[in-house]
């Protein structure tokens, strides 16, 4: 269907809308890669060869992540007039006893997790109400999605489709309002109008660094040259990250739309999305993605009649977490290797073959549309003073609800993990939170009531990143954590620069030392010059941020280092040098549960009699803590 | 021309020059590794970093590629300056401590190796890329790139195998700093 007028994109619009919401009852199964990894292809292969079989009036459709990724496989059922009603933990297992209930036209209760009332669409103007009237029964108790700890501080406006439609269906993007923004762009506004209402908006890069997205492309828009680019970073590479990846996996029309009105804005009619390599879902949906485009006129030529040409090429990474830095990614679309360059001069005047090149990340993409769709106002409205709109995070580590969220700027650390994350496991305690992948920094208890934006992490001493947050309780070791992420910087250097490559292995010689109970307070001084010289004198940004994850430890556990020098114990009981496994014999009783686990047989002991510990031969291994039902088993 | 200033002192220089262009045309020393005069700077050692306050803030920058602009002030031996110099060197000096080029630089700014100093290593490789740079630019033959990435980067060869292309000219040999490319030279050529 070619799509190159308002009637065109209107008839597409209704079209979208039927298959979004048919008259006829429709199982939905997220299908992004999280749930994949929990078994949900499984789940639907199941349920769609079910209703082949059986000759099911109805429509089984997969459809991205909504962000219950501690739930999944999760599982959706939308019938006409009743709420949308969302399933969780739907294994393949059960999923067929799910399939003979919704089949015969029954909303089972098992399993069921929330319901969803209206679609609100975020861009299509007022909300789609699923149905009229009371619910009755153990429906009107089921929770609603704004019900859930999880949910109420959520508002989805870059994962606005997410988990609604089908990523690969180019009319369900349309039918929730999408390439209408691009047609307003296109129609009625002219270039430097788009560049205002982007600035105005607030709009700051999702990416990590924050710059006004406006101003950016106010310069590149300005600067001499031809042809200019314009680029997506979905090089998204941060351990426990994943935001970018849902964003595609779910809603890739959202980048492509984005990215087509940033080229109108700055003039550009070539553009490239740099995804790594090891998102082979994420790639397939964007080349799906793409060639839907373009067969519907909207990547291309004289795109809706306007003259406005502009065409998406793919570009897939080779695995280098360098590549995520600018300069590095436009080295490796060139064909040369992903080493990042000094930027003197700006890529937006010179970056990719020397050329005007406008760099954003997935999810500043994602934002674009909206901010034309509901205008800069609108958008205003949302966040903080200095940051607007939402962020979207992934929230992994140890919390309860793991999953990804989007929440408006300026919501607390505080809440994010304990209502939102639904707090730390039982028994255990927050002890802080690490934010912005490896670049970033820890943030400690002390500080959850920090806003999050990007001024106030800033100062904090984190960075926004790109959206990974790490919980951590108590049985974590701070100077363990510096250490991982050393490990991780250490491993993707570039190693063009002296500072970081060999920078970094310094610093994690001296951390070696500190857990194993060697070194002295001085260390600490050389520890934070030599961090300081890193951060001064590396060529880009990995380096340059790569000692935040030891500066904030240390300037926020100080007390944890100092342990490990002074008193050489680890309060976590995390460095293997510090501790020690004994057996309280008052509390052991002789169960022998922990003499069969040890790898060792460092544990004797007969039944119903307290064993004994020999630590010359136990390796410190853990799994007799980890098998002991009596706490019988100390560490310290 | 471009006025600004290097330690307070008043300097001039072409629109397109550098700040080590300008430094070292007025005298003022500022210490390199992996520049050359007849290569393109590029920006591994940071050696010859200094600190630039262009009215706004204050960075450290590295003077081989750093274009000059009007009104910067330059500082040279500022204390984050020295401090990144000092760690370089270091480094270097811990990684090859018998290398006479960095025992020399060493010398000179009072730097003495560490107890992670390396046994066994005489000449290390910098991967400063002079030898790279050279063969590609004032040779024109490509022999050389860079393998690998981070602690395993190294100069080799494409596919590592021995170069059809390498004219066994000596370039990298004479260019390097450290006396590494002897053993690669070798290899490479074939």
């Amino acid at each position: 269907m070619q799509i190159t007028s308002i009637d065109d994109l209107q008839k597409a619009k209704g079209t979208g809308l039927n298959q979004l919401y048919p008259d006829k009852p429709k199982i939905l199964v997220g299908m992004a890669t999280c749930g994949r990894a929990a078994g949900a292809q499984r789940v639907y292969d199941l349920l769609h060869k079910k209703a082949q079989q059986e000759h099911w009036d109805g429509v089984v459709e997969k459809t991205g992540c909504i962000g219950f990724c501690y739930k999944e496989p999760l599982v959706d059922a939308i019938f006409p007039g009743k709420p949308r009603i969302t399933y969780g933990e739907v294994t393949p297992e059960i999923a067929g006893a799910l399939w003979e209930e919704l089949a015969a036209g029954r909303i089972p209760e098992k399993q069921i997790m929330a319901r969803l009332d209206m679609d609100d669409m975020v861009l299509n103007g007022g909300p789609r109400k699923f149905f009229k009237g009371k619910l009755k029964g153990f429906l009107a108790k089921t929770p609603r999605y704004e019900d859930l700890d999880f949910f109420k501080l959520q508002r989805h406006i870059a994962m606005r489709n997410c988990g609604f439609i089908d990523p690969d269906n180019l009319l369900h993007y349309i039918a929730r309002g999408g390439y209408f923004p691009l047609y307003t762009t296109l129609t009625t506004m002219t270039p430097e109008e788009v560049i205002n209402v982007v600035t105005f908006a607030g709009l700051r890069g999702r990416g990590g660094g924050g710059f006004p997205t406006g101003v950016k492309w106010a310069s590149c828009r300005k600067a001499q040259g031809w042809p200019k680019y314009v680029l997506c970073n979905a090089d998204e590479g941060d351990p426990g990250a994943y935001m970018d990846r849902s964003l595609i996996e779910g809603d890739p029309h959202a980048i492509l739309e984005g990215m087509l009105i940033g080229a109108y804005a700055i003039g550009s009619s070539e553009g490239y999305i740099y995804v790594r390599a090891e998102y082979p879902l994420a790639v397939k949906t964007l080349q799906r993605a793409i060639l839907s485009a373009r067969e519907a006129g909207l990547l291309g030529e004289n795109i809706f009649g306007t003259g406005f040409n502009f065409d998406i090429k793919l570009n897939l990474g080779g695995g280098a977490f360098v590549c995520g830095e600018s300069t590095a990614l436009m080295a490796s679309i060139e064909g040369k290797p992903g080493e990042p360059r000094a930027k003197y001069v700006h890529t937006v005047d010179k970056g990719l073959w020397n050329r005007p090149s406008n760099l954003n990340n997935v999810e500043t993409w994602a934002n674009v549309p909206v901010i034309i769709g509901k205008g800069a106002d609108w958008y205003r409205d949302i966040g903080t003073e200095g940051s607007k709109g939402t962020k979207i995070f992934s929230l992994v580590g140890q919390v309860k609800n793991v999953g990804l969220v989007e929440v408006p700027m300026g919501v607390s650390i505080k809440d994010l993990v304990m209502q939102v994350g639904g707090g730390v496991p039982e028994n255990r305690e927050f002890k802080a939170i690490q934010i912005g992948g490896p670049s970033g920094g820890c943030i400690p208890k002390e500080h959850w009531d920090l806003p999050i934006d990007f001024d106030s992490l800033w100062d904090a001493g984190a960075i926004m990143g790109s959206g990974g947050m790490i919980v951590m309780d108590n049985s974590t070791c701070m100077v363990d954590v510096a250490k991982f992420f050393l490990d991780f910087l250490i491993d993707e250097s570039c190693g063009k620069c002296i500072p970081c490559r060999l920078g970094l292995k310094r610093m994690r010689e001296i951390l070696e030392e500190f857990s194993a109970g060697k070194g002295s307070l001085a260390d600490l001084d050389e520890m934070e010059s030599l961090s300081e010289a890193v951060k001064d004198g590396s060529l880009c940004a990995l380096g340059g941020s790569a000692p935040n994850p030891v500066l904030t430890t240390l300037r926020y556990f100080r007390e944890e280092y100092e342990a490990h020098i002074l008193q050489q114990k680890c309060p976590a009981a995390v460095c293997k040098e510090l501790i020690t496994y004994t057996i309280n014999p008052e509390l052991c009783n002789g169960c022998t549960a922990c003499v069969a686990e040890c790898p060792q047989d460092a544990i004797t002991g007969d039944k119903k009699k307290p064993h004994s510990l020999d630590t010359s031969l136990c390796i410190k291994c853990g799994a007799c803590f980890e098998v002991c039902k009596f706490g019988a088993v100390a560490v310290a | 021309m471009i006025t600004f200033t290097i330690n307070g002192k008043e300097v001039r220089g072409q629109d397109g020059w550098t700040i080590l262009e300008v430094a070292r045309w007025n005298g003022i020393e500022i210490p390199t590794l992996c520049h050359h005069g007849a290569l393109e700077p590029y920006g591994a050692c940071r050696l010859c970093v200094v600190e630039v306050n262009d009215g706004k803030r204050s960075r450290v920058v590295i003077s081989c590629m750093y274009p000059i602009r009007p009104g910067i002030q330059v500082q040279t031996e500022s204390p984050r300056v020295a401090n990144v110099r000092r760690w370089i060197i270091q480094l270097l000096l811990d990684e090859s401590p018998e290398s006479p080029k960095i025992q020399e630089l060493a010398k000179t700014f009072g730097v003495t190796p560490s107890r992670f100093k390396k046994a066994g290593v005489d000449f290390a490789c910098h991967l400063c890329g002079l030898c790279v740079r050279a063969c590609q630019e004032v040779v024109g033959v490509q022999v050389l790139t860079f393998g690998n990435r981070g602690l395993r980067k190294a100069i080799t060869s494409p596919f590592n195998a021995a170069s059809k292309e390498c004219l066994g000219c000596g370039t990298c040999t004479y260019i390097c700093p450290t006396g590494a490319m002897d053993q690669v030279f070798q290899r490479v050529k074939g």
